[in-house]
């Protein structure tokens, strides 16, 4: 069992959830059918036949810095003028991107400012018209292009967004990247039929658009933004986050293999301050933003009173509805799927699970036991489910909710069948030049979540909350990682009642077998997705998107299109 | 008896999951030597004969002659006509670790009285089989006549239970076959499944490890096996155990062929039903030409070369 500090004693201890909560790897199976496997009924999952290490062992070339993607072509940062509020602003024109598996750098990614940004949105709007004008089956043409060169790149880009994200090989290589295409190839589609999608309209597009993407689906997110956007005649400037830029460095490398014409899309990197300077710039027509709450709202702000369009797609904290007379063994998938996806840094995740009384017990049970299998480690094994938490700041802010939610009473059950540990931090420190980024170490005696706390690496473990109450933090606070609060409900109308007790409204999901509470309930969820007997299903014809705090506007789909159009 | 219910979408796709699992180097050959090992090696046709069988009993025990360490099959399974003639050759032999397991009760569509099946039985017993493997009555079952088929399992078991009685093997195993491809759907392969394991249950369930286990097909109906369908058996198999902390055996037979198929199985065991599982007494293979495609599998990893298929023996 990890060290603990004695500071968490709502770690749940003694019953059979714990028994599996705290199983090591490396303890030895009790013999078929002896006295203690049947007496305790208990899974063994990680000891006999194990997998042998599987690691993606191709290489990838990245290179030592990154510039910026402005007119077709990678160029150096600028430094910032002079100004009056900020006399002579020193900044530093590049910062590292780290592997968080291995907190080892990466590469150094040029960060953008103003003037960086103006030069891009200049060349943005310079390509506009003749992008505009282009016949759309033209327009349809590059991307396709993209599209196929994504597809023949696929290895080369899976393994780059595990290395810079931390997320397991076979998610990135399963459905990032596969839904990356499709999302190009979709709206590939829609170039040229914009007046079907718009019947007695004539669309017209918004002209620069700057996009703003998260760090969860760096490539994918990407993809979601700038294909409706050239589809409809626009052009871009995208930043993507700080801690994952390398893939849409890697998309803009392959814009240019394609030829898109310079300036149509413009990859800027750097932190908050470009991602401002973006929104601020007056050059702009339309900012589409897929991020925090708060940072949503700070950006509303901005551009309120401006001729700019905006939508959002911010967070969530989407309730799983687990009735009764659901298949259960198919919802335990549902909600593995659901907050476990990822590592749980999913925008819709399913983390506030509700599950009717009646089935709680068994709900709870075969939960852990499915938990009790997921294997955790080196994202870059291909069997790993569960990788790295993508940053430093992310980790200790989940390892905070974690804290927070065992304060006010819930219980923690921690699960997990853990992959090699990686290497010892004391031994990476004693090593010269390992490029690490200053971060200070995660400390050894954290909670029962980190399951490596001496080894380099953000690593949290698969969580389950029982005993949640709806004013718990947890409940109501995007923890955005791998934990799941888990509460009770009666009947239908007090289901409902919990699930749209939130500001959020992003996403919800619902188990059951009968038809006609499926569509019941679906109605008057407060949600802007909901799935039905399954979970975290995404494709580029289903328009995705929130309510209430949550967001507002569509992506994917025909309605995503109008997202990107003047009608 | 709740009745559980499984959603086709979500259990196709965990199914299919298991397949993207990576099994290479050590834990490939590992996984091989295990599949290998829980053999049932299988001949169920009009057409058998004592030498087909003779052979199949030489395969069972000898699987690659030129690698006398590599694992005996579980058992060899053959028809009741055949019972005899495989306990001979496999005394003849020297052997004692590959089982003898017959096809009883009517196979395969159990379109008989009970009392006919019963006696077929017996017979299969007395001829000294150490494994039966049964068919319910999907007539009753899809009639909604369940009782029935608990009860045609009851009996069928207490026969085994009392085998030596009839001069037959000590603790005679019992496999209930469900015919999955006729019930159709999984609610119905769930239902059927709960169904057996609790009549497999009924005496107690404490005999000897892998006394009773359900078995998905009998290979003669399309679909045979299916590996989500087999998940769905498994997870009854799991929460029997997890509700009473008896086990039951499963086995996947018909339509297994290629040791990627077999490893594909077993990465779903484990992780359905985890390690106490991996092992001939609670997972079997029904399978005829598995074999030779495990072999030539393990050949190539030692050797890195890929055997032609006359190089490997026939059953």
């Amino acid at each position: 069992m990890p060290t603990s500090d004695g500071d968490s004693p709502r770690v749940s201890n003694g019953s059979a959830a714990n028994a599996i909560a705290v199983r090591e790897p490396s303890r030895i199976s009790p013999a078929p059918a002896s006295a203690s496997a049947a007496s305790s009924h208990a899974l063994e999952f990680a000891s006999a036949w194990d997998y042998a290490p599987a690691p993606e062992s191709t290489k990838v070339d990245i290179a030592m810095r990154y510039g910026l993607f402005i007119d077709g072509a990678f160029t150096e940062p600028q430094a910032d003028k002079p100004t009056k509020s900020s006399p002579a602003a020193k900044r530093d024109l590049y910062f590292k991107t780290i592997n968080p598996a291995t907190e080892q750098a990466l590469s150094e990614i040029a960060s953008a400012g103003a003037r960086d940004v103006d030069r891009a949105v200049q060349a943005a709007r310079k390509a506009q018209p003749k992008w505009a004008a282009l016949k759309p089956t033209e327009r349809a043409k590059y991307l396709f292009r993209i599209a196929r060169r994504v597809q023949e790149r696929a290895r080369e880009l899976a393994i780059l967004e595990t290395l810079d994200g931390g997320k397991p090989i076979r998610e990135s290589r399963d459905i990032d990247i596969p839904l990356v295409a499709q999302h190009f190839f979709y709206h590939a589609g829609w170039a040229d039929k914009l007046a079907y999608a718009f019947p007695g309209a004539s669309p017209k597009p918004l002209g620069v658009c700057g996009q703003i993407i998260p760090w969860n689906f760096p490539l994918l997110m990407a993809a979601w933004k700038i294909a409706p956007a050239l589809a409809c005649g626009n052009t871009v400037v995208l930043k993507p986050a700080e801690t994952t830029s390398l893939t849409a460095l890697r998309l803009a490398e392959i814009l240019q293999e394609i030829d898109l014409p310079p300036g149509v899309v413009n990859i800027i990197t750097g932190a908050g301050d470009t991602g401002a300077a973006i929104v601020e710039h007056p050059g702009i027509d339309k900012i589409a933003f897929t991020g925090s709450t708060d940072v949503g709202k700070r950006i509303a702000k901005a551009v309120a009173g401006t001729q700019k369009r905006l939508t959002l797609e911010l967070g969530g904290k989407s309730p799983h509805i687990i009735f009764e007379d659901a298949s259960i063994d198919q919802a335990v998938e549902g909600i593995i799927q659901g907050i476990f996806f990822n590592q749980g840094h999913v925008c819709c995740a399913g983390s506030r699970l509700l599950v009717q009384e009646s089935v709680l017990d068994e709900v709870k049970h075969k939960l852990l036991v499915r938990m009790a299998s997921i294997r955790v480690g080196d994202p870059m094994d291909k069997n790993t489910d569960l990788g790295a938490i993508n940053s430093h700041a992310q980790l200790k802010r989940i390892e905070g909710y974690i804290d927070a939610g065992c304060n006010e009473g819930a219980e923690l059950n921690v699960a997990g069948t853990l992959g090699k540990a990686p290497p010892k931090r004391s031994a990476l420190a004693s090593a010269p030049a390992s490029g690490g980024t200053g971060v200070p170490p995660v400390s050894g005696s954290l909670s029962t979540s980190n399951p490596f706390p001496d080894s380099t690496g953000y690593w949290c473990r698969p969580c389950l909350f029982a005993g949640v109450q709806p004013s718990h933090i947890i409940a109501r606070e995007e923890i955005f990682g791998p934990v799941v609060a888990m509460m009770s409900f009666r009947t239908p109308e007090e289901a409902l009642a919990r699930a749209n007790n939130t500001p959020y409204g992003l996403a919800a999901g619902v188990w059951t077998d009968k038809g006609s509470k499926i569509f019941e309930i679906a109605k008057k969820l407060e949600a802007g997705v909901v799935w039905l007997n399954t979970y975290n299903r995404f494709d580029p014809a289903s328009p995705f998107g929130g309510f209430k705090e949550s967001g507002f506007g569509r992506e994917g789909g025909m309605q995503g299109l109008q997202a990107y159009v003047r009608v | 008896m709740s009745i559980r219910t499984v959603d086709a979408v979500m259990a196709e796709q965990r199914a299919a999951s298991f397949k993207t699992r990576s099994i290479k180097s050590s834990a490939k050959k590992a996984g091989l030597l295990l599949a290998l090992s829980m053999l049932d090696l299988t001949t169920l046709e009009g057409k058998d004969s004592p030498e087909k069988v003779r052979a199949l009993c030489q395969k069972a025990v000898t699987p690659d002659p030129v690698r006398p360490d590599l694992p005996k099959a579980a058992a060899v399974c053959v028809y009741p006509a055949l019972i005899r003639t495989a306990r001979e050759t496999l005394e003849s032999l020297g052997d004692t670790h590959v089982k003898v397991a017959a096809v009883a009760t009517g196979f395969p569509s159990g379109q008989y009285p009970l009392s006919v099946r019963i006696r077929d039985t017996e017979l299969a017993i007395a001829d000294g089989a150490d494994e039966i493997d049964m068919v319910i009555s999907r007539g009753s079952f899809l009639a909604g006549r369940y009782d029935e088929v608990a009860e045609e399992i009851r009996e069928v078991k207490a026969v085994c239970n009392a085998s030596s009685s009839l001069g037959g093997r000590e603790h005679v195993h019992l496999k209930v076959i469900l015919e999955t491809g006729e019930l159709e759907t999984y609610d119905n392969a769930r239902r059927a499944s709960d169904l057996a394991i609790e009549a497999l249950l009924q005496d107690g369930g404490d005999g000897p490890a892998g006394t009773g286990f359900i078995k998905t097909s009998t290979g003669k109906v399309q679909p045979a096996a299916t590996m989500p369908v087999t998940l769905v058996m498994l997870e009854a198999i799991r929460d029997a155990y997890l509700a009473t902390g008896k086990m039951v055996g499963m086995k996947p037979a018909g339509g297994i062929r290629t040791a990627k198929e077999s490893l594909h199985y077993l990465v779903m065991v484990k992780e359905t039903l985890g390690d106490a599982w991996l092992s001939p007494d609670w997972f079997r293979f029904g399978a005829s030409t598995l074999m030779n495609d495990i072999v030539r599998q393990i050949q190539w990893l030692e050797s890195g070369k890929y055997a032609a298929r006359y190089d490997v023996t026939e059953a």
